[in-house]
């Protein structure tokens, strides 16, 4: 108990006393009032609480508090900028990729980190990408477009 | 950090502010004061001719106790703005836009200056439930009648002001005009500006005919995306209260199973740990959920374990000798006599599964209980059959509880049954502070209402010239809906024994309603029959449901589905792996047909394109529309494939993502969506018809490619493989 912990979030550093074993998603959920990563299984099986560590795509849910020190965490409340929606954001929008809304944001970091990594993936490399995200109503097909929308507009960058 | 639920106005966040229930005069005037201000014009509705009563009827347990009062559906703000409520929830389906365009349609105001107030029961008109794809078809006509009945009154209000006829006078865009002096002109926003009017409509204005329409009708995109791609959106475990705890409940590791020992012990001795023992209910409070989680891994616990000796192989034979008699749902002609003019005649048997509804936000409610009222926030699908069950856990009469719906991630029918606001509002009067259960994964499964196992044995016969002359159906606890025969076929009889909701000593675990309750496993079994029976006559199976079919609305939807898909005659087993399915649900028509591929040595099914063509009468948002579509044909792939609960003696085997599988990105086929126009048909059901297609059509698919006869869902790739090895 009572690790002091620093850590980048959204681009700002963070201090926070915590015992370090701590559950990521619970620390950013509970303690700081992020609450767009969510609980979906607990196991990293469905994606809903996928964050960016030092920009890869993981679920919050299988990393300690502790992990991430000295790391930057990226979650879906840093993805707008000055009230200017991510183009992830902006193509998720605008084709309806989504129905309920639970699994939007992590599958939306879970893009981000895909698009870092390779900037102009196939229509396979994103289905690949985004398999292990899950999405109970079916938003799949428009998920997928809104990621080449997405990537077209980001040319290669990172917004 | 900026939040928001379904209601684009604030959501109030003193729980004790306001608990007045029901739409009577005095809550119009709470609502006012509840959020911030603004006004109502009033309206005494008698219950004569003339009323809103008398346009629809307010009858029966989806309508008896929605109020006829206008005001309970809407409020303009001196701003200009309406806000639009409606005691239906979002879940995902849509009616926060579609209900929107409802309401400007008809009051004549901007779309964009119209805000949707979901499912909460002190702000919101009563409603039975969100479920039956109703919202559109059912309640649609009350918020229609609502906004048209307020925009009369307005204009009577500026034909005072202005001293001119009501006739001389048109609406647009939220302002009221003089034709013959069109600058004489008056916003809805002034004209109730100040003041408080009650006022008898003597003639309801008629509502809009759909061919002057110009919002409804017309492709909206969501109106709660912006919030759902930023985090903003919030659901019922983002919920945040001071002082409030996390609970984590004790729970059997079967159904069935009885507590014989507890010790909480250990439990007790942890920092900042709060034990709750109430009869039935042992539970572990904790200001952090992690906190929560590792308390109640300290609990001891030992239970008397069921020894049922059903499980999931054995569940078909048990609901056999279980089951009830038989409650007609049609019937013509003589079976007897059906079966002796046959000269083919084909019995089979078709078995389904128990479905998880699985939506991806587990069941959670943060409930406050003090001073003999109670504020439930609540992941649900039924805010006000919540508000009086914990009313009755809580002693408290209904009109102290008041139950917030936040945007719901998903429930297919899940979340009609809503333990954990119960639990919660339990442990909060217990305690005396907020307490919020969100329930995991494990227990999301294990508490599930599930999509029952059922069977259904058909027995059918063709004639010499190959028409259908005998259909002896008989469904075992799936459910009535969409049993019923289309086709024309002189000797049938459609029996239904049992009905998809729970009954006492049938299942092992409860069920309850899943996306079209019945009509999923009632599709699957005649769609796969008829394409039996198609090949047993030698015929296209295409040709062959529409030689027996008169109705036109089928036949329209099977011809575009057969349009666009590009359907060519085959005899089936063609090896092209086409397959058809059809019904009607929700008083929509729908037809489906897909392409599969089978393979034979892994039995693994992949689905390569689904066609779905349907008609839902009026269609207010056919963007939205479409996406149930899509949504319908997506999630059916998984009853249709994969979806199944393994257990024995009370014990679920699936209790996660990790054995229980759920349609991914790699297994979407093409998908491809028709909506065949019928504007002159009132709006008919939108959310669950195009599920009702996915069995029957990729079943009678894979028939098709292999000549293979899968007779359970879901079509694992073990029982392909068996249905495989018995063609030979």
């Amino acid at each position: 108990m009572g690790k002091t912990l620093q850590f980048t979030l959204n681009g700002t550093p963070v201090t926070l006393e915590v015992d370090a074993e701590r559950t990521l998603l619970w620390v950013l959920r509970t303690d700081l009032a992020l609450t767009g990563a969510k609980y979906g299984c607990g196991e990293g099986l469905c994606g809903a609480c996928t964050v960016l560590v030092d920009d890869e795509a993981l679920p919050a849910c299988q990393i300690t508090i502790g992990e991430v020190a000295g790391r930057e965490i990226q979650t879906i409340e840093g993805l707008a900028r000055n009230g200017a929606l991510h183009p992830l954001q902006e193509a998720f929008a605008a084709v309806d990729a989504l129905q309920c809304g639970f699994c939007t944001p992590g599958m939306i970091l879970k893009a981000y980190g895909l698009l870092i990594s390779n900037p102009q993936p196939s229509r396979a490399e994103i289905v690949a990408g985004l398999d292990d995200n899950l999405c109970r109503c079916g938003a799949h097909l428009r998920i997928i477009h809104a990621v080449e929308i997405a990537a077209a507009a980001m040319k290669g960058g990172r917004s | 950090m900026k939040r928001s639920g379904p209601r684009e106005t604030p959501t109030p966040r003193d729980p004790m502010a306001d608990t007045a229930a029901g739409l009577t005069r005095r809550s119009f005037l709470k609502r006012m004061g509840l959020m911030g201000g603004g006004l109502v014009v009033y309206l005494t509705i008698g219950d004569g001719a003339g009323t809103a009563m008398a346009r629809a009827p307010r009858q029966g347990f989806l309508g008896a106790k929605v109020p006829s009062d206008f005001n309970a559906f809407l409020r303009i703000g001196a701003d200009n703005r309406v806000t639009c409520f409606v005691g239906k929830i979002e879940m995902g389906q849509g009616p926060i836009t579609s209900f929107a365009q409802m309401m400007a349609e008809e009051m004549d105001v901007p779309y964009a200056s119209v805000d949707v107030v979901m499912g909460d029961t002190d702000l919101c008109p009563w409603d039975a439930g969100t479920w039956g794809s109703l919202s559109t078809r059912y309640y649609g006509i009350f918020v229609k009648e609502a906004a048209s009945e307020a925009k009369g009154v307005l204009k009577s209000l500026a034909a005072e002001k202005f001293s001119v006829p009501v006739d001389r006078l048109q609406t647009e865009k939220g302002t009221i005009f003089d034709t013959r002096q069109p600058s004489r002109r008056v916003s809805y926003g002034e004209l109730t500006a100040g003041k408080l009017i009650e006022r008898h409509l003597e003639t309801l204005p008629p509502l809009k005919q759909h061919t002057a329409y110009t919002i409804s009708g017309r492709p909206h995109l969501r109106r709660d995306a912006r919030v759902k791609v930023t985090g903003e959106a919030l659901y019922a475990a983002d919920m945040r209260l001071p002082q409030m705890r996390y609970a984590r409940i004790l729970r059997p590791p079967a159904h069935g199973a009885r507590l014989l020992t507890v010790n909480t012990a250990a439990a007790e001795a942890l920092p900042e740990v709060e034990v709750v023992r109430d009869d039935d209910l042992v539970a572990v409070l904790h200001p952090r959920p992690d906190g929560a989680a590792e308390a109640l891994a300290s609990v001891k616990a030992t239970f008397d374990l069921p020894k049922t000796g059903i499980d999931d192989r054995t569940i078909f034979e048990h609901l056999l000798q279980k089951a009830p008699p038989a409650a007609v749902a049609a019937e013509a002609g003589d079976l007897a006599k059906g079966a002796q003019a046959s000269v083919t005649l084909l019995e089979e048997t078709y078995l389904n599964s128990y479905v998880a509804h699985a939506p991806m936000e587990p069941h959670a409610a943060l409930a406050t209980v003090a001073g003999g009222r109670a504020t439930v926030w609540a992941s649900t699908q039924s805010p006000f059959s919540v508000q009086r069950e914990v009313a009755g856990a809580l002693g408290l009469p209904d009109d102290k509880v008041r139950v917030i719906t936040p945007f719901v991630g998903g429930g297919f029918g899940g979340k009609s049954a809503s333990a954990q606001a119960v639990e919660a509002a339990r442990l909060s009067q217990r305690v005396g502070r907020p307490v919020m259960v969100a329930w995991t994964r494990e227990e999301e499964f294990f508490f599930d209402t599930f999509r029952p196992a059922a069977v259904v044995k058909i027995r059918s016969g063709l004639d010499a010239a190959g028409r259908m002359t005998l259909w002896d159906y008989k469904v075992y606890f799936a459910g009535r809906r969409g049993c019923e025969n289309f086709y024309t076929i002189p000797h049938h009889r459609e029996a239904v024994h049992g009905e998809w909701r729970m009954a006492p000593g049938i299942h092992p675990f409860d069920v309850g309603p899943w996306r079209a309750p019945a009509a999923n496993t009632n599709v699957y079994a005649r769609d796969l029959h008829l394409h039996l029976m198609a090949s047993l006559a030698g015929q296209d199976p295409l040709a062959f449901r529409l030689n027996h079919l008169e109705d036109a609305r089928m036949r329209r939807v099977l011809e575009a589905a057969a349009d666009r898909f590009g359907w060519t005659a085959l005899k089936s087993p063609s090896g092209k792996g086409y397959g058809i399915a059809c019904g009607i649900d929700a008083e929509t028509y729908v037809a489906a047909m897909a392409e599969v591929a089978v393979n034979p040595d892994s039995g693994h099914i992949d689905v390569k394109r689904v066609v779905c063509a349907q008609d839902m009468g009026q269609v207010v948002n056919p963007q939205g529309a479409t996406i149930q579509m899509e949504g319908c044909i997506t999630m059916g792939l998984g009853y249709a494939l994969s979806e199944e609960i393994r257990f024995s003696d009370g014990r679920l085997r699936d209790r996660n993502f990790d054995t229980y599988a759920i349609p991914r990105f790699s297994w979407l086929p093409r998908i491809e969506t028709v909506i065949v126009p019928n504007p002159d048909l009132p709006p008919k059901g939108g959310g669950e018809p195009a599920i009702i297609c996915m069995g029957g059509v990729l079943a009678s698919a894979v028939y098709d490619a292999t000549g293979a006869k899968v007779r359970q869902l879901p079509m694992t790739p073990a029982r392909v493989k068996a249905a495989l090895e018995a063609v030979g």
